[in-house]
This record gives structure tokens, sequence and C-alpha cells, in this order.
């Protein structure tokens, strides 16, 4: 090894002011961020995801245009709708498997501990790889998405192009709120192993029990209609499909009772109402990842 | 440069660092000493404020607990066991940390030229050896140009080839007045960079002393492990340390660094005091080539 280096720094820093702050925080986060993304696009299984959603989008698009039986007839509101079903069970599965290897792999590697010990913040850490794997994902969605539209528009024209775009914009909000689940699950978990183990249960919760669960509870508890349709709303899938529905200017009727009671009392002010609860679901898993991941200390 | 007062570190009922105190001034080289599991690593761990703990550290004047990120900026760590992403390339590797650290590109390949990695920019971490992923890692340590480089057994999966790089260019390191703070098992490593010894065992600072006086002797040492009878472990390290012996207990035995040419010493010691040894081995033997010598005396 060759000469070395400068001596060293005669004045040591002293505790930098909020704007230098900031930056270096941006900088910080705005690094794994970069990495995090790169890193989720050389891998196989967010190559394997990618394939598949596409190659499923496309399967649909044909589908809905074949079933409307002339070409353009809606093709893109009729794409919409029957994509809502596929969306619902393989982007949950995709984002919040995606999250819950972030930090417990780290953690499980052994990397962790070293990028602990530089000059980073958890929280940074943590919002880092969040940004980073959001926009993997979205990109990813976007490429399904992007194929399906080309199929569509040379299809089928530009028919109910924006209740598509809308549905875009939707699943990737339904793409960060299950990040985020995924994300609080790894900094609960020692091993990826168990994180994965634990995003699959709340997939599998989400997508399959808390239906049926609602449908049991409706019977057995007598639940009104109004109590089905607020515990509804707090499963992110539901909210998700719901919100689609409302924004493809279709009615909540389709969904029975409870969309009939939903349309009729809270209007136009229902769109807002279930978008929130999707934010809501992004925020509120983040912080709650964040207060603990910085909490809890250690590796 | 880094000041620890009364450190104590507990992981549920086992106490890994306990009530630990001691001062490291600016340009000054300490090793820490002591078997495994006597807390080295977590102590380091807490300097950097990885861990939350009691007491209070402060590195160039920054609470570790409070400004960690300002007091990490100070420091470069080489970790035991390191761990890097094994699928991304080196160079991308460095400039992440370059990044992480607001540097440039620059520094990143004068550090990789500093360490003899240049030319292996586009090679993934998984292809390197042993020697070249220790390289990085004080690569790594290096790029912000930190004036303290905290160093956990940076020779511990080197050969003796790899080993004596590492060590002279921490040396080299110590002599442009970096502070340096290392974990290490081997006494000619210590001899050759540290001003002082920090002597650990069971989390517990035992005494801080020079390289000299733990090993008095200028000839080749030995580490011996000693197997005692149990419940007399213990009372063998105090009568050992009394008579003048460097001892690290850890659960596998007791080990006791001596000069090649008085094996029979500690056996002797604990003879005496009426302590049976069931069996021993040796080791290792370390030689003090001049090298070392004229870094302890430096």
């Amino acid at each position: 090894m060759s000469v070395l280096a400068s001596t060293p720094s005669a004045h040591l820093p002293s505790v930098p002011s909020t704007s230098l702050r900031y930056i270096s925080r941006t900088r910080s986060i705005l690094a794994f961020a970069k990495r995090e993304f790169r890193d989720a696009l050389a891998s196989r299984w967010f190559m394997l995801y990618t394939i598949a959603f596409s190659v499923l989008a496309i399967a649909v698009s044909f589908m809905s245009l074949a079933g409307s039986g002339s070409q353009g007839f809606a093709g893109f509101s009729r794409t919409t709708a029957g994509l809502l079903n596929l969306i619902m069970l393989v982007v949950p599965l995709m984002a919040i498997i995606a999250g819950a290897g972030s930090i417990a792999g780290e953690r499980e590697r052994g990397t962790l501990l070293y990028l602990l010990a530089q000059p980073i913040s958890r929280v940074e850490l943590l919002l880092g790889k969040y940004i980073g794997l959001a926009i993997a994902l979205c990109c990813s969605m976007c490429v399904g998405f992007g194929l399906s539209a080309m199929v569509l528009a040379w299809r089928a024209g530009g028919v109910g192009l924006g209740s598509f775009a809308m549905l875009v914009v939707f699943t990737c909000t339904l793409a960060l709120a299950m990040l985020s689940i995924g994300m609080l699950l790894s900094v609960l978990s020692r091993r990826s192993g168990v994180a994965t183990g634990l995003g699959l249960f709340v997939w599998l919760l989400l997508v399959f029990v808390s239906d049926l669960g609602l449908m049991a509870g409706t019977v057995l508890f007598k639940l009104r209609v109004q109590e089905v349709f607020s515990i509804a709303i707090f499963n992110p899938l539901q909210a998700f499909k719901m919100g689609v529905i409302v924004n493809m200017n279709a009615s909540l009727d389709v969904l029975g009772p409870v969309g009939t009671y939903a349309s009729h009392t809270y209007g136009n002010a229902l769109s807002w109402i279930l978008t929130s609860m999707l934010v809501l679901w992004i925020v509120l898993p983040l912080m709650i990842a964040m207060l603990v991941f910085q909490k809890r200390g250690g590796i | 440069m880094i000041h620890a007062h009364q450190v104590t570190k507990r992981f549920g009922r086992t106490t890994a660092v306990d009530d630990l105190s001691f001062e490291l001034r600016e340009s000054e080289s300490i090793a820490l000493w002591g078997s495994n599991g006597a807390g080295k690593t977590t102590l380091i761990r807490c300097l950097l404020g990885i861990f939350p703990f009691n007491g209070r550290v402060t590195v160039g004047g920054h609470d570790v607990q409070r400004w960690g990120k300002v007091a990490r900026s100070l420091v470069g760590y080489v970790p035991q066991e390191l761990a890097f992403h094994d699928d991304a390339r080196l160079g991308n590797s460095i400039l992440f940390f370059a990044r992480l650290r607001g540097v440039g590109s620059a520094e990143a390949v004068r550090v990789l030229e500093m360490v003899d990695l240049c030319g292996h920019e586009n090679k993934r971490v998984r292809d390197l050896s042993g020697g070249m992923k220790q390289r990085l890692a004080l690569a790594i340590a290096l790029i912000s140009d930190p004036p303290i480089i905290v160093l956990d057994e940076p020779t511990s999966n080197l050969d003796a080839s790899g080993r004596g790089e590492v060590v002279e260019t921490l040396r080299k390191l110590r002599d442009s007045g970096k502070t340096l703070l290392f974990a290490s098992h081997r006494p000619d490593e210590i001899h050759a960079l540290a001003s002082r010894v920090l002597v650990m065992e069971k989390g517990k600072l035992i005494s801080d002393v020079t390289p000299s006086e733990l090993w008095p002797t200028h000839s080749a040492i030995q580490t011996m492990r000693l197997y005692i009878s149990m419940g007399t472990d213990e009372s063998a390290a105090v009568v050992l340390r009394d008579a003048g012996h460097a001892v690290n207990l850890n659960g596998h035995g007791l080990c006791v660094s001596v000069p090649h040419n008085r094996k029979a010493e500690p056996l002797t010691v604990l003879a005496d005091a009426s302590i049976r040894v069931r069996d021993f081995e040796i080791l290792d033997e370390i030689n003090m080539g001049p090298k070392e010598l004229e870094g302890a005396q430096s």
C-alpha cells in the first residue's frame, strides 16, 4: 500500500447549522434511494414480478377487447375494471415482500451495522430505502401498464384513457401503502425470512381473510351497513378498489348495499375519504417504522 | 478526541461493558486487549453510537448519543466482519460511501490508490479476496480523511502477508497524526501500533498500561491456553496477573501470553497457588521483530 494521506483535520467540526443538516440529510437519503433503486432493478425477483405483471396486464387487455365484441368500445375502461382484481392480488404482494426484505435483509447480511457506523441517521437510512424501493416499484408497474396501454391504444384508440391513468395513480398509491407495511414488518423482524413470512401473512389477511371475516362478522354480529363500510375502508385493498370504482365514475352499487350506502351518504366526498385512507396507510406504518427503528437502537 | 465516562451496556441480564471510562487524546493510539467476549466489540459499537448505553461518550466533543451523526463523521470504522453488498461492484461501493460522507469521486479514487485497489473498480465485491476486502474497508474508513480511525480486529481474517500490509498502513496513518483505536488479539500488532493498551475482561477495564508493561520482554511471545479446574479460572487469572502475565479469560479457557522461553512460568505460579491445570495448548508464536519493537518505542 502506498504512502498516506494528509494529517488530521486541525479543527474539529462544530454541530452543523439547520441548513447544513438539511443538505446532509437530503444527500444521505438520495444516496440510499439511488442504491436501493439500482439494487432492485438488478434483482431477479423484481424482474420476475415486472415480467409477470406486464404479461398479465397485456393478457387482461386483450381479453377485455375480445369481450367487448367490437374494437374501440370503451377499451380502457373495460381493461381498468379487468385489471382491478389482478392488481389487488399482485401489487400488494410485490410491495410488501420488497419492504419486508429491506431492513431485515441488511440486518441478516451484517451490512446494517456497517451502514449505521457511517455519519447517517436511522431515519435517513429508512427513508432512503423506502424512496428507492417506491420508485423501483412504480417503474415496474408503469412498464406493465405502459405495455397494456400500447395494446389498447393500438386496438381500441384512446377511449377511457382518463380512467386508466387514474388506475395507474391509485395502483402506485396502493403499492406505496403496502411497501410501508412491509418496511414496518422489516424493522420489527430480526431475520428477513421472518419478515417475508409476516408479509405473506398480512397479504393473505388483507386479500382473503378480511373479506371472509367481514362477511362472517356481518352475519354473526348483525353489523349495520355503515359499520361494514367503516370496517371495510380500513383495509387498504378495499379502499383501493372502491376508490378506483368511484373515480371511474361508476356506481358503487356494484358492491351491493354497502356501496349503495356509501354513494348515497358521502357522495362526492367518498373519493377523498378513500384516497385519504390509502395515504394514511402510507404515512402511518412508515412513521411507526421510523419510531421503532430509532427508539429500539442496536442492530 | 474520544472521552468515555462510565459506559455500561447490558444485553438483558448480561453486562457486556461495565462502568468503563477512558480518554483517547489526539494522535494517540490505543489498543483494546482482551479475550473473546471481553466487551471490545460492544465498546466500539457504543463509541460509534450504534448501541444505546448508559454513561457518556464524546467524540471530538460531540455526545455520540445526541449528535451521533456529527460524531461519526469524525471516525473511520473498519468492522471485524466485513459486510458489503456482494453483488455490488467495488467502484460503486466506494462511490456510495463517498456520497454518504459528502465527498466527491476524486476522493474515492485517492483512497483506492492509497490502498492499491485502483484497477479493480469493476470487480464485484464477492470476487475480491479477504485481503482486498480488508483494504476496501480501510479505504472506506479513510474516504473523508477523518481524524480518528477505529478498527475492530482488522487483521483477524488475514494471512501473514496481508497482516503485515495492514499493520504497515496503520503505522503510517498513526505517524501522519491520525488517532487510532483498535481491538486486537495479537501482541505484535499492539507493540507495533499502540502507545497504550486497555486490558478488558468481562466488560470491565482491568488495566491501562503501555505495551512494554504488558509484555516486558522483546523476545518471541507465545499464547498458551490453560484448562483449569471448574470454578477456579477467575482466581487463576488474578494469580497470573499478580505475577505479571497478560491474561485473557473466556468461555473456552484461560489464555496467557508469555515469552517463548518462559512457558513453564504460568504453570509454576498456579501450582504454587494450589490451582490445578488440567491441560494446556500452545496457540501461536508471535515474533517481535525489529519493526514491532521500533513501533513500540516510538
